[in-house]
């Protein structure tokens, strides 16, 4: 059963047509990659499956419900269920990484302070964050502020995480650790969407993947049938034969 | 052109983000240790500045009518003069002026690094309101601090004037606090003091629009920091007009 289906998503600004009528679904459990030229509009559609953008025209079905005219208030029940996780991590600055990840508990959940505190201890010691609870978003590296920024996301055990460039200027080390993170998210049968320009990642996490190009799904396939047509379209992107 | 675009553009937003203000405002929750903690940094860390600005303006204001009077023998006329000015007009225009220079370009500055660093879309994407949680403490804080801290100005103010009257200009200040009771009313204090509250939303709303509508990385930020700025500023100067005239018709009534 489809998790995600987006159905003729169409969308420019101001005078640049961006999204010319995209479609793919995103099956129960799936990771799917989706990849794409810079500016080929991957974090727009990425951020309007939780309604942070609207498309001037198409679908969006969340569980099979359309979500794409929603309100700010009824979005927050979609947004509860599928986490976000932003490029930058997008941390808080102003508070602490306790606090960055307490946010979500307090706000939606009726844990106590002693459960929520639990609940980070053990979040920060999965993402080797350890000892890290009072320090500032600023005092950590760019690697650890991606980590948090996971971390953050996925506290309230969402069905579904969506991913913007998780892996993008991290060193090995931080990008196995959140390869990693991504894998145990998927046997907990999370439904995911990967956008990147890793392809290394790619391999290491996805099911399926498609190619956003010239605003529109050029190619799609399982990971397995990457290699099997070098002349395609998908495989003349990923050698950087073709491209924006 | 482009200046019109961007006032009607500047109007509308306004007009749409103090829609939502109301009505996310008067829905639960409303986050109350956040408005304290904007209580403090918007109201408590704003004091020496409008203690300054209050105390030099009524020392000044002294100054200038004392010794311009004094060759017409007007030297006591200077605490009518100077608390009047300072209750009706120069207390909270001043405060409102320096906390539209302090305030608005913090809060503006502020928000605007949040929404490019992505924090803004992270409230959202956590199923939270920016509304809520950013705007409406810093209105509230806004509206609570602007009027008391013009309260504390005028008393500062005319306690400047008291200073420079007792040291310049001979006056003791037994007479002068006598002349400044025998001046003011509570209309003139009112009439003053109703300012302060539209002065207050002059400068909160539009610092978080420009604030929340920052486009074009951290330059955006210094380029809306400004604007918002010279906006609250004209605001409250153009508006004091309007709103001193209104108040006049309503003292007509009363
Ligand atoms: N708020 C906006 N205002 C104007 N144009 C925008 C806005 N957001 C996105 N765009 C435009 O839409 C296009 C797609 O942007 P998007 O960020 O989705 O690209 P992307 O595929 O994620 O690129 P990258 O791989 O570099 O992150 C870009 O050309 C961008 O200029
Ligand atoms: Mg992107």
């Amino acid at each position: 059963m489809a998790v995600i289906e987006v159905k003729n998503f169409t969308k420019s600004f101001g005078s640049k047509l961006v999204h010319r009528g995209v479609s793919f679904s995103v099956n129960q459990g799936e990771c799917l990659g989706l990849i794409g030229g810079s500016g080929a509009g991957k974090s727009v559609i990425l951020r309007s499956l939780i309604g942070l953008e609207k498309p001037d025209q198409g679908e969006i079905h969340i569980d099979g419900e359309e979500i794409s005219r929603w309100t700010e208030r009824q979005l927050v029940e979609i947004r509860k269920r599928v986490a976000y996780v932003f490029q930058n991590g997008a941390l808080f600055d102003s508070m602490t990484v306790y606090d960055n990840l307490a946010y979500a508990l307090r706000e939606h959940t009726d844990l106590s302070e002693g459960e929520i505190s639990d609940r980070i201890r053990q979040q920060l010691e999965e993402f080797g964050l350890q000892g890290n609870d009072f320090v500032y978003p600023s005092q950590l590296s760019g690697g650890m502020q991606k980590r948090v920024g996971l971390a953050r996301s996925i506290i309230l055990g969402p069905k579904v995480v969506l991913y913007d460039e998780p892996t993008a200027g991290l060193d090995p080390y931080n990008t196995k650790k959140i390869q990693d993170m991504i894998l145990r998210l998927k046997d907990r049968g999370v439904t995911s969407v990967f956008v990147t320009h890793d392809m290394p990642s790619v391999y290491a996490v996805c099911d399926r993947v498609i190619l956003l190009l010239n605003g529109q799904i050029e190619a799609s396939g399982s990971i397995a049938d990457l290699g099997k047509d070098p002349e395609g379209i998908m495989q003349r992107f990923i050698n950087g034969i073709e491209g924006a | 052109m482009s200046v019109v675009r961007d006032l009607i553009r500047f109007m509308g937003g306004t007009a749409i983000l103090t829609k939502q203000v109301i009505s996310e405002g008067l829905r639960p929750p409303l986050y109350l240790r956040l408005i304290t903690e904007q209580i403090q940094s918007i109201g408590l860390m704003s004091l020496p500045l409008v203690l300054i600005t209050a105390l030099s303006t009524g020392m000044v204001m002294a100054l200038q009518f004392g010794l311009g009077l004094e060759k017409f023998g007007g030297k006591m006329y200077v605490p009518k003069i100077v608390s009047l000015s300072i209750i009706r007009e120069l207390g909270p225009v001043f405060t409102s002026l320096m906390m539209a220079a302090r305030v608005g370009a913090g809060i503006t500055s502020e928000l605007g690094s949040m929404k490019v660093t992505q924090q803004i879309d992270a409230i959202r994407a956590l199923g939270t309101s920016p509304i809520k949680k950013i705007v409406i403490p810093r209105v509230i804080a806004c509206i609570i601090c602007v009027p008391l801290l013009a309260a504390i100005a005028n008393l500062v103010g005319i306690g400047g004037g008291l200073l420079v009257g007792w040291s310049e200009l001979n006056l003791t200040p037994a007479f002068y606090w006598q002349k400044v009771l025998e001046t003011i009313t509570l209309v003139d204090y009112m009439s003053g003091m109703g300012k302060t509250f539209f002065f207050a939303l002059f400068i909160a709303l539009p610092a978080c629009y420009f604030g929340l509508n920052v486009s074009g990385g951290t330059r955006g930020v210094g380029v809306a920091t400004t604007t918002s700025v010279v906006t609250a500023s004209i605001l409250i100067l153009v508006g004091d007009y309007f709103l001193t005239k209104a108040f006049w018709i309503i003292e007509q009534w009363l």
